[in-house]
């Protein structure tokens, strides 16, 4: 008997290779595990139900990523019925490791959003607490993951879709450094941020399915090379020095209890060997959801331009053309992207740019350089990844910029293009609390060490307890 | 900042291409100045001496090389139209 619930990636890698299991015996094995536990998640847009055949592992992939033959609506209905002819770069790293994709997972309408209630689909449902949201917009991968419906899976992150959903749901999740991971074949939001990056049950896992899709890829220029990614084994901290910026740990809106597990993960840290001390991002923090708010829509404006009925996806015929345009768009899109595209196309219409897109994009240098000081003193710095812990669905659907400001944390390091690990840290209120961890440019393989030993001598145990 | 009337929410989402019914135009109107109101925020910094980002990377000139490589078949391309006639996408007249 397979315990998908439990099972990392690397074990089931290693049984594999013993023949201890089949390939066949392990994809069945999350099939069932979706047959039933899905039914109440709604990890999953859709299941491929005869990709069993192959020897390599399960994978769960984000529905904004393209997968040929495979639908791929990106949470909306004016991709209902889109399927891809081509597979994302990603996506074909991964089939070229043996990788099997089991299923397209739920997310925020063109990931735009923090909890997957924007998705078109309806939202999925947190596996510790299927009451509460599990974060957004890669709530589908989180939840997966954590309830064990795949071994591991893709997400992506433009402010904070893979950190804060792993959070949410107790899982390891990184945002690679902004030109690590191609975007080809990716369905775009907003393109000087979007990453693409993995979600796993371990800091392993993790790295190991960022060694399989980084690196440069001819299709996308952003792409940059990768130095080699090293698993994590050490679980001493010695000669790592640790920033806590003050106003990232202090901010308010920070829950007590999320407060006192990140102390505990940092003094923990602390006791492993590591130097920590404080630092600041006064900037980053008080303008980095300002900024984004009008960096991110005013490219999803541009983005989602494409969407027109012409070509593929939904098409709401008018009278002319241009009525033809504004009816497929209005039926296809729903409230948040509706919204952004309205924000973002303000925001650079003439007159309004300066004040707006040329400021925020001002106020992204400031970050960029607070993030470059704190850098030439510390190796990480450390914070929670979101304020509070799973919030009830629906809590915040009202009232958009109170659900904005669920990524306050997680956005200032993805506006200056940082990596960033989450990594869980203990349990508030029941709930899963994740620690986020911050690094330079390309440093993931110090993130993957720093997170590796905390997360050892944390010992979080990533099966929700409901399920255990 | 000034807050954006119902006449400007018209234009940007004609701009935008999107025909928001009434009940759109009232409640998008509302939320989107609620959320200029917080973005607006941006403003308070002088930053006339500062250099705007664009892109998180110093990305020069990305150069490839200079090799033809086959395209998608026609058929791919034309899989997900909406209406297609002969080996082109049919839209209404403009």
């Amino acid at each position: 008997m397979i315990d998908t619930l439990r099972l990392t990636a690397e074990e089931a890698k290693r049984l594999l290779e013993r023949r201890e299991i089949s390939g066949a015996e392990l994809y069945d094995a999350y099939l069932a595990a979706i047959d039933e536990r899905d039914p109440e998640l709604h990890a999953y847009l859709h299941v491929v139900r005869d990709g069993g055949d192959g020897e390599g592992l399960p994978i769960a992939v984000k529905d904004v990523i393209g997968t040929r033959g495979i639908p791929t609506t990106a949470g909306s209905k004016i991709l209902e019925n889109y399927v891809p002819v081509y597979d994302a770069t990603v996506t074909a790293r991964c089939k070229e490791h043996g990788l099997r994709i089991i299923g397209k997972t739920n997310t925020d309408e063109f990931a735009m959003g923090s909890s997957t209630e924007n998705s078109a689909y309806g939202p999925t449902h947190n596996p510790w607490d299927p009451t509460r949201v599990p974060g957004g917009s890669g709530g589908g991968s989180a939840a997966a993951v954590s309830a064990g419906l795949a071994p591991w899976a893709l997400g992506s992150d433009t402010g904070g879709s893979i950190k804060q959903p792993a959070a949410l749901c107790g899982n390891v999740g990184l945002r690679p450094t902004y030109g690590s991971v191609s975007r080809y074949g990716a369905i775009a939001f907003a393109s000087s941020l979007d990453q693409i990056g993995p979600v796993a049950k371990t800091v392993r896992d993790c790295a190991y399915l960022y060694s399989i899709i980084a690196g440069r890829d001819a299709c996308d220029s952003t792409t940059v090379d990768v130095p080699p990614i090293e698993l994590p084994e050490a679980t001493d901290l010695s000669g790592v020095r640790i920033g806590v910026p003050k106003e990232m740990n202090e901010t308010p809106g920070i829950e007590p209890g999320v407060a006192a597990a990140v102390r505990v993960a940092i003094d923990k840290a602390a006791e492993l060997g590591a130097e920590v001390g404080e630092c600041s991002l006064p900037r980053s923090v008080d303008y980095g959801m300002p900024c984004y708010y009008l960096v991110a829509p005013a490219e999803a404006s541009s983005n989602l331009a494409r969407y027109d009925g012409v070509r593929y996806g939904l098409r709401v015929n008018g009278g002319d053309r241009i009525e033809m345009y504004e009816h497929t768009r209005d039926a296809g899109f729903g409230d948040e992207p509706k919204r952004r595209i309205m924000l973002g196309t303000y925001a650079l219409s003439a007159g309004y740019y300066d004040a707006y897109y040329g400021q925020a994009q001002k106020v992204r240098t400031l970050i960029k350089q607070e993030h470059d000081e704190v850098f030439e003193r510390f190796d990480v710095i450390v914070s929670p990844t979101s304020p509070t812990v799973a919030f009830p669905l629906g809590a915040k659907t009202a009232d958009p910029l109170a659900m904005y400001l669920s990524d306050v944390l997680t956005i200032p390091s993805c506006m200056a293009g940082l990596p960033g690990l989450n990594v869980p840290c203990g349990l508030s209120e029941g709930l899963p609390v994740g620690l986020q961890l911050i690094g330079p440019q390309l440093s993931e393989n110090t993130l993957f060490r720093v997170g590796y030993a905390i997360e050892q001598a944390l010992g979080f145990d990533f099966v929700p307890e409901r399920l255990r | 900042m000034t807050e954006i009337d119902r006449d400007q929410i018209l234009h940007v989402a004609r701009l935008a291409r999107l025909a928001l019914t009434d009940e759109e135009v009232e409640r998008l109107g509302g939320q989107l100045n609620d959320i200029l109101a917080a973005v607006a925020k941006v403003s308070e910094l002088d930053l006339s001496d500062v250099e705007p980002t664009s892109h998180p990377l110093d990305l020069v000139n990305v150069w490839a090389a200079d090799e033809p490589r086959a395209s998608l078949p026609i058929e791919d391309v034309l899989a997900n139209a909406p209406e297609r006639e002969g080996d082109f996408f049919r839209v209404p007249p403009a």
